[in-house]
């Protein structure tokens, strides 16, 4: 049993806040991804998870043992680097069996753990060779069968598929699912990759500055974003923003269209609706076609509505060209709506 | 054409210099330890190590290296170690600790003479701290341990710090991941300097070992000021030689012995430190 608890940890830098304190459960065996673009404080919450960096403030919780003030050994983890680590003067065995050796198992068990985890990861045929001799891909496989091979309650994963190459990053992502699936740890993994994160993650854990702006699972964090910052990060393409006026009777003006949408006290809020939930149709948004972009399965068209930058993805049949002015009429059970001034979301239920 | 002939070109200046003021000095000191009037002849070998100062020089010549470079070594290591892990103060340590580098060998050997000869500093503050009654003759031809002991502590104190500006930027190279991940993977800090810090260090640490192995072997002017002749080292009597009993064959006899030390001692360093092709990072 391995549930993590981060309670209120906070890292300064210097004056630079990078984390201001944030507060995460991690349940036993979920599969947690903290998402995020560079600089929002993902990959130090990790280490300080790690105990590789000490937080200014708070307490780390692993197995319902506080864990802030040990050593990285003591913590019970293994963690998977971006640039995999993986030591240069040392076999593949030896990298494999390094955390083994280092807890004095006895040998056969080093042996059998080391091989059990190197078929796992199908480098059984590399265990003879040094991490010069290796692919980047199979770098990366050696940095987790070591992570696998100290069976860890807790396995913590710094971007470790960003130094791969785009296929490869599809193969091992599948890849990574499964082996983790099957050892039954709690794993965190830090991505700014948000297929990666939706494909991976039992949950996902939306940082921005230094704050975790959302923690839900995948499909919630893409429907239900808790704040702008989620819909416009999460989504390729992101989602589209238009100021809404507000109208008669708790309605509102959208491009010059009507919608009903939450209660405010405001008199202007943001109306939020993802690409792919527009269809061409009478009574929609007027939008002039900017760009229109074939993608095979569907057709991206970039619009202005407004003067605002608007994106829809359209089924392929569609016939458009530049100039046109379409209209685009939103699903309406998947409108969204924020605050302007908090960003967050106007139905969002905490 | 040019393609193939630029390299060589480049090549050429340097090649030049070696060959005037390396090669061919070189074969002029060999060729003189092998003749006598242009004829080949081994005598000046024979002179040299029939004389009964031969192996006294050569035995503590040996001694003198094995006791002062693996303690150099070990300290260049320990304080490596610990520059590394510094932050703000780090370049000034440096610094600090590589000042006797700047000083030249014979002023380093009088500085310890200062603390070491009859009237010198240790005797002044033994005798005021009544520990001795009389002034002690550390340097006497009667004390030949304390002799090598002063000799061993005037070379690590001015020639450590070569050692370390090695290490030091050996260290720097070893990338900081490498340590975080094996202190996740359960490896404590003495661990991590066995099984981390020194085989990835191995390039840095051969280097050095060759360099201070070489130097050693060279010992003259820290004997010279603290001994005179009371402690006959390789290169010593290879100066003793040349200039007081006007040999030059004798004398360029032992300069050949000791290149031929040094040769041996750095072809052992090669091998023993070698890093695999393939496990190099």
């Amino acid at each position: 049993m391995a549930e993590i608890s981060i309670r209120n940890v906070a890292k300064q830098f210097g004056d630079f806040t990078a984390l201001h304190s944030v507060d995460l459960t991690v349940a036993d065996q979920e599969f947690m991804v903290l998402l995020g673009a560079s600089g929002c404080g993902k990959t130090t919450l990790l280490r300080i998870i790690a105990g590789l960096e000490t937080p200014s403030r708070g307490e780390v919780w692993i197995g319902g043992k506080r864990v802030d003030h040990l050593p990285p050994r003591q913590r019970g983890i293994a963690m998977v680097f971006q640039n995999y680590a993986v030591f240069p003067h040392l076999t593949v065995f030896e990298n494999i069996a390094f955390g083994l050796r280092m807890q004095k198992l006895p040998r056969a068990e080093v042996d059998r753990r080391v091989t059990r985890t190197a078929e796992l990861m199908h480098i059984g045929q590399l265990l003879k060779r040094y991490s010069g001799q290796l692919s980047g891909g199979q770098r990366q496989r050696v940095a987790v069968a070591r992570a696998l091979a100290m069976e860890p309650d807790v396995i913590l994963m710094d971007e470790p598929l960003s130094n791969l190459d785009a296929l490869l990053r599809l193969e091992m992502r599948a890849e990574l699912k499964g082996v983790l699936a099957e050892s039954k740890t709690t794993t965190i993994y830090v991505t700014h990759d948000q297929v990666e994160a939706m494909s991976l993650a039992d949950r996902i854990a939306v940082m921005d500055k230094g704050r975790i702006v959302q923690a839900e699972r995948p499909i919630e964090v893409y429907r239900n974003p808790a704040a702008r910052f989620v819909g416009s990060f999460i989504g390729n393409p992101p989602m589209n923003f238009l100021p809404a006026k507000k109208g008669a009777n708790g309605s509102w003006r959208v491009a010059g269209v009507t919608f009903e949408g939450p209660r405010a006290e405001r008199e202007e809020i943001a109306f939020a609706i993802r690409p792919e939930d527009l269809s061409p149709s009478e009574g929609g948004l007027p939008a002039e076609v900017r760009v229109v972009e074939p993608l095979g399965p569907h057709v991206l068209v970039t619009c202005d509505v407004e003067g605002h930058l608007f994106r829809a993805v359209l089924d392929s049949d569609i016939v458009l060209s530049r100039g046109d002015t379409v209209k685009l009429a939103p699903t309406p059970d998947r409108i969204r709506w924020f605050d302007p001034e908090t960003e967050k979301s106007l139905q969002h239920h905490q | 054409m040019q393609q193939r002939t630029l390299p060589y070109l480049l090549l050429l200046p340097a090649t030049l210099f070696l060959c005037v003021f390396f090669i061919y000095p070189f074969l002029l000191v060999a060729w003189q330890a092998v003749s006598q009037d242009g004829a080949l002849t081994l005598d000046h070998f024979r002179t040299m190590a029939g004389h009964w100062k031969f192996p006294t020089a050569f035995w503590n010549t040996m001694l003198l290296a094995l006791a002062v470079v693996p303690v150099q070594l070990a300290l260049a290591l320990f304080m490596a170690t610990l520059v590394t892990r510094m932050g703000k103060g780090r370049d000034v340590i440096l610094y600090i600790w590589t000042i006797p580098l700047g000083i030249s060998d014979l002023a380093a050997g009088i500085i310890w003479l200062a603390i070491f000869e009859q009237t010198g500093f240790l005797n002044s503050m033994l005798s005021g701290l009544g520990v001795v009654e009389q002034p002690v003759a550390w340097l006497g031809y009667q004390n030949k341990g304390t002799i090598f002991l002063a000799v061993v502590l005037a070379e690590i104190w001015r020639a450590t710090a070569i050692v370390l500006v090695i290490l030091v930027a050996g260290m720097g190279l070893i990338p900081k991941e490498y340590y975080e991940a094996a202190e996740v993977f359960g490896a404590s800090p003495w661990k991590r300097f066995t099984r981390i810090t020194l085989p990835l260090l191995r390039p840095s640490i051969q280097t050095a070992l060759i360099l201070r192995t070489i130097l050693a072997f060279e010992v003259f002017a820290v004997v010279i000021a603290l001994a005179g002749t009371n402690f006959p080292v390789l290169m010593g009597e290879t100066y003793h030689w040349q200039f007081n009993l006007q040999d030059r064959h004798v004398a360029a006899a032992y300069a050949l012995v000791i290149l031929a030390i040094s040769i041996a001692f750095t072809l052992v360093f090669l091998r023993t430190l070698r890093v695999p092709r393939e496990a190099q990072p």
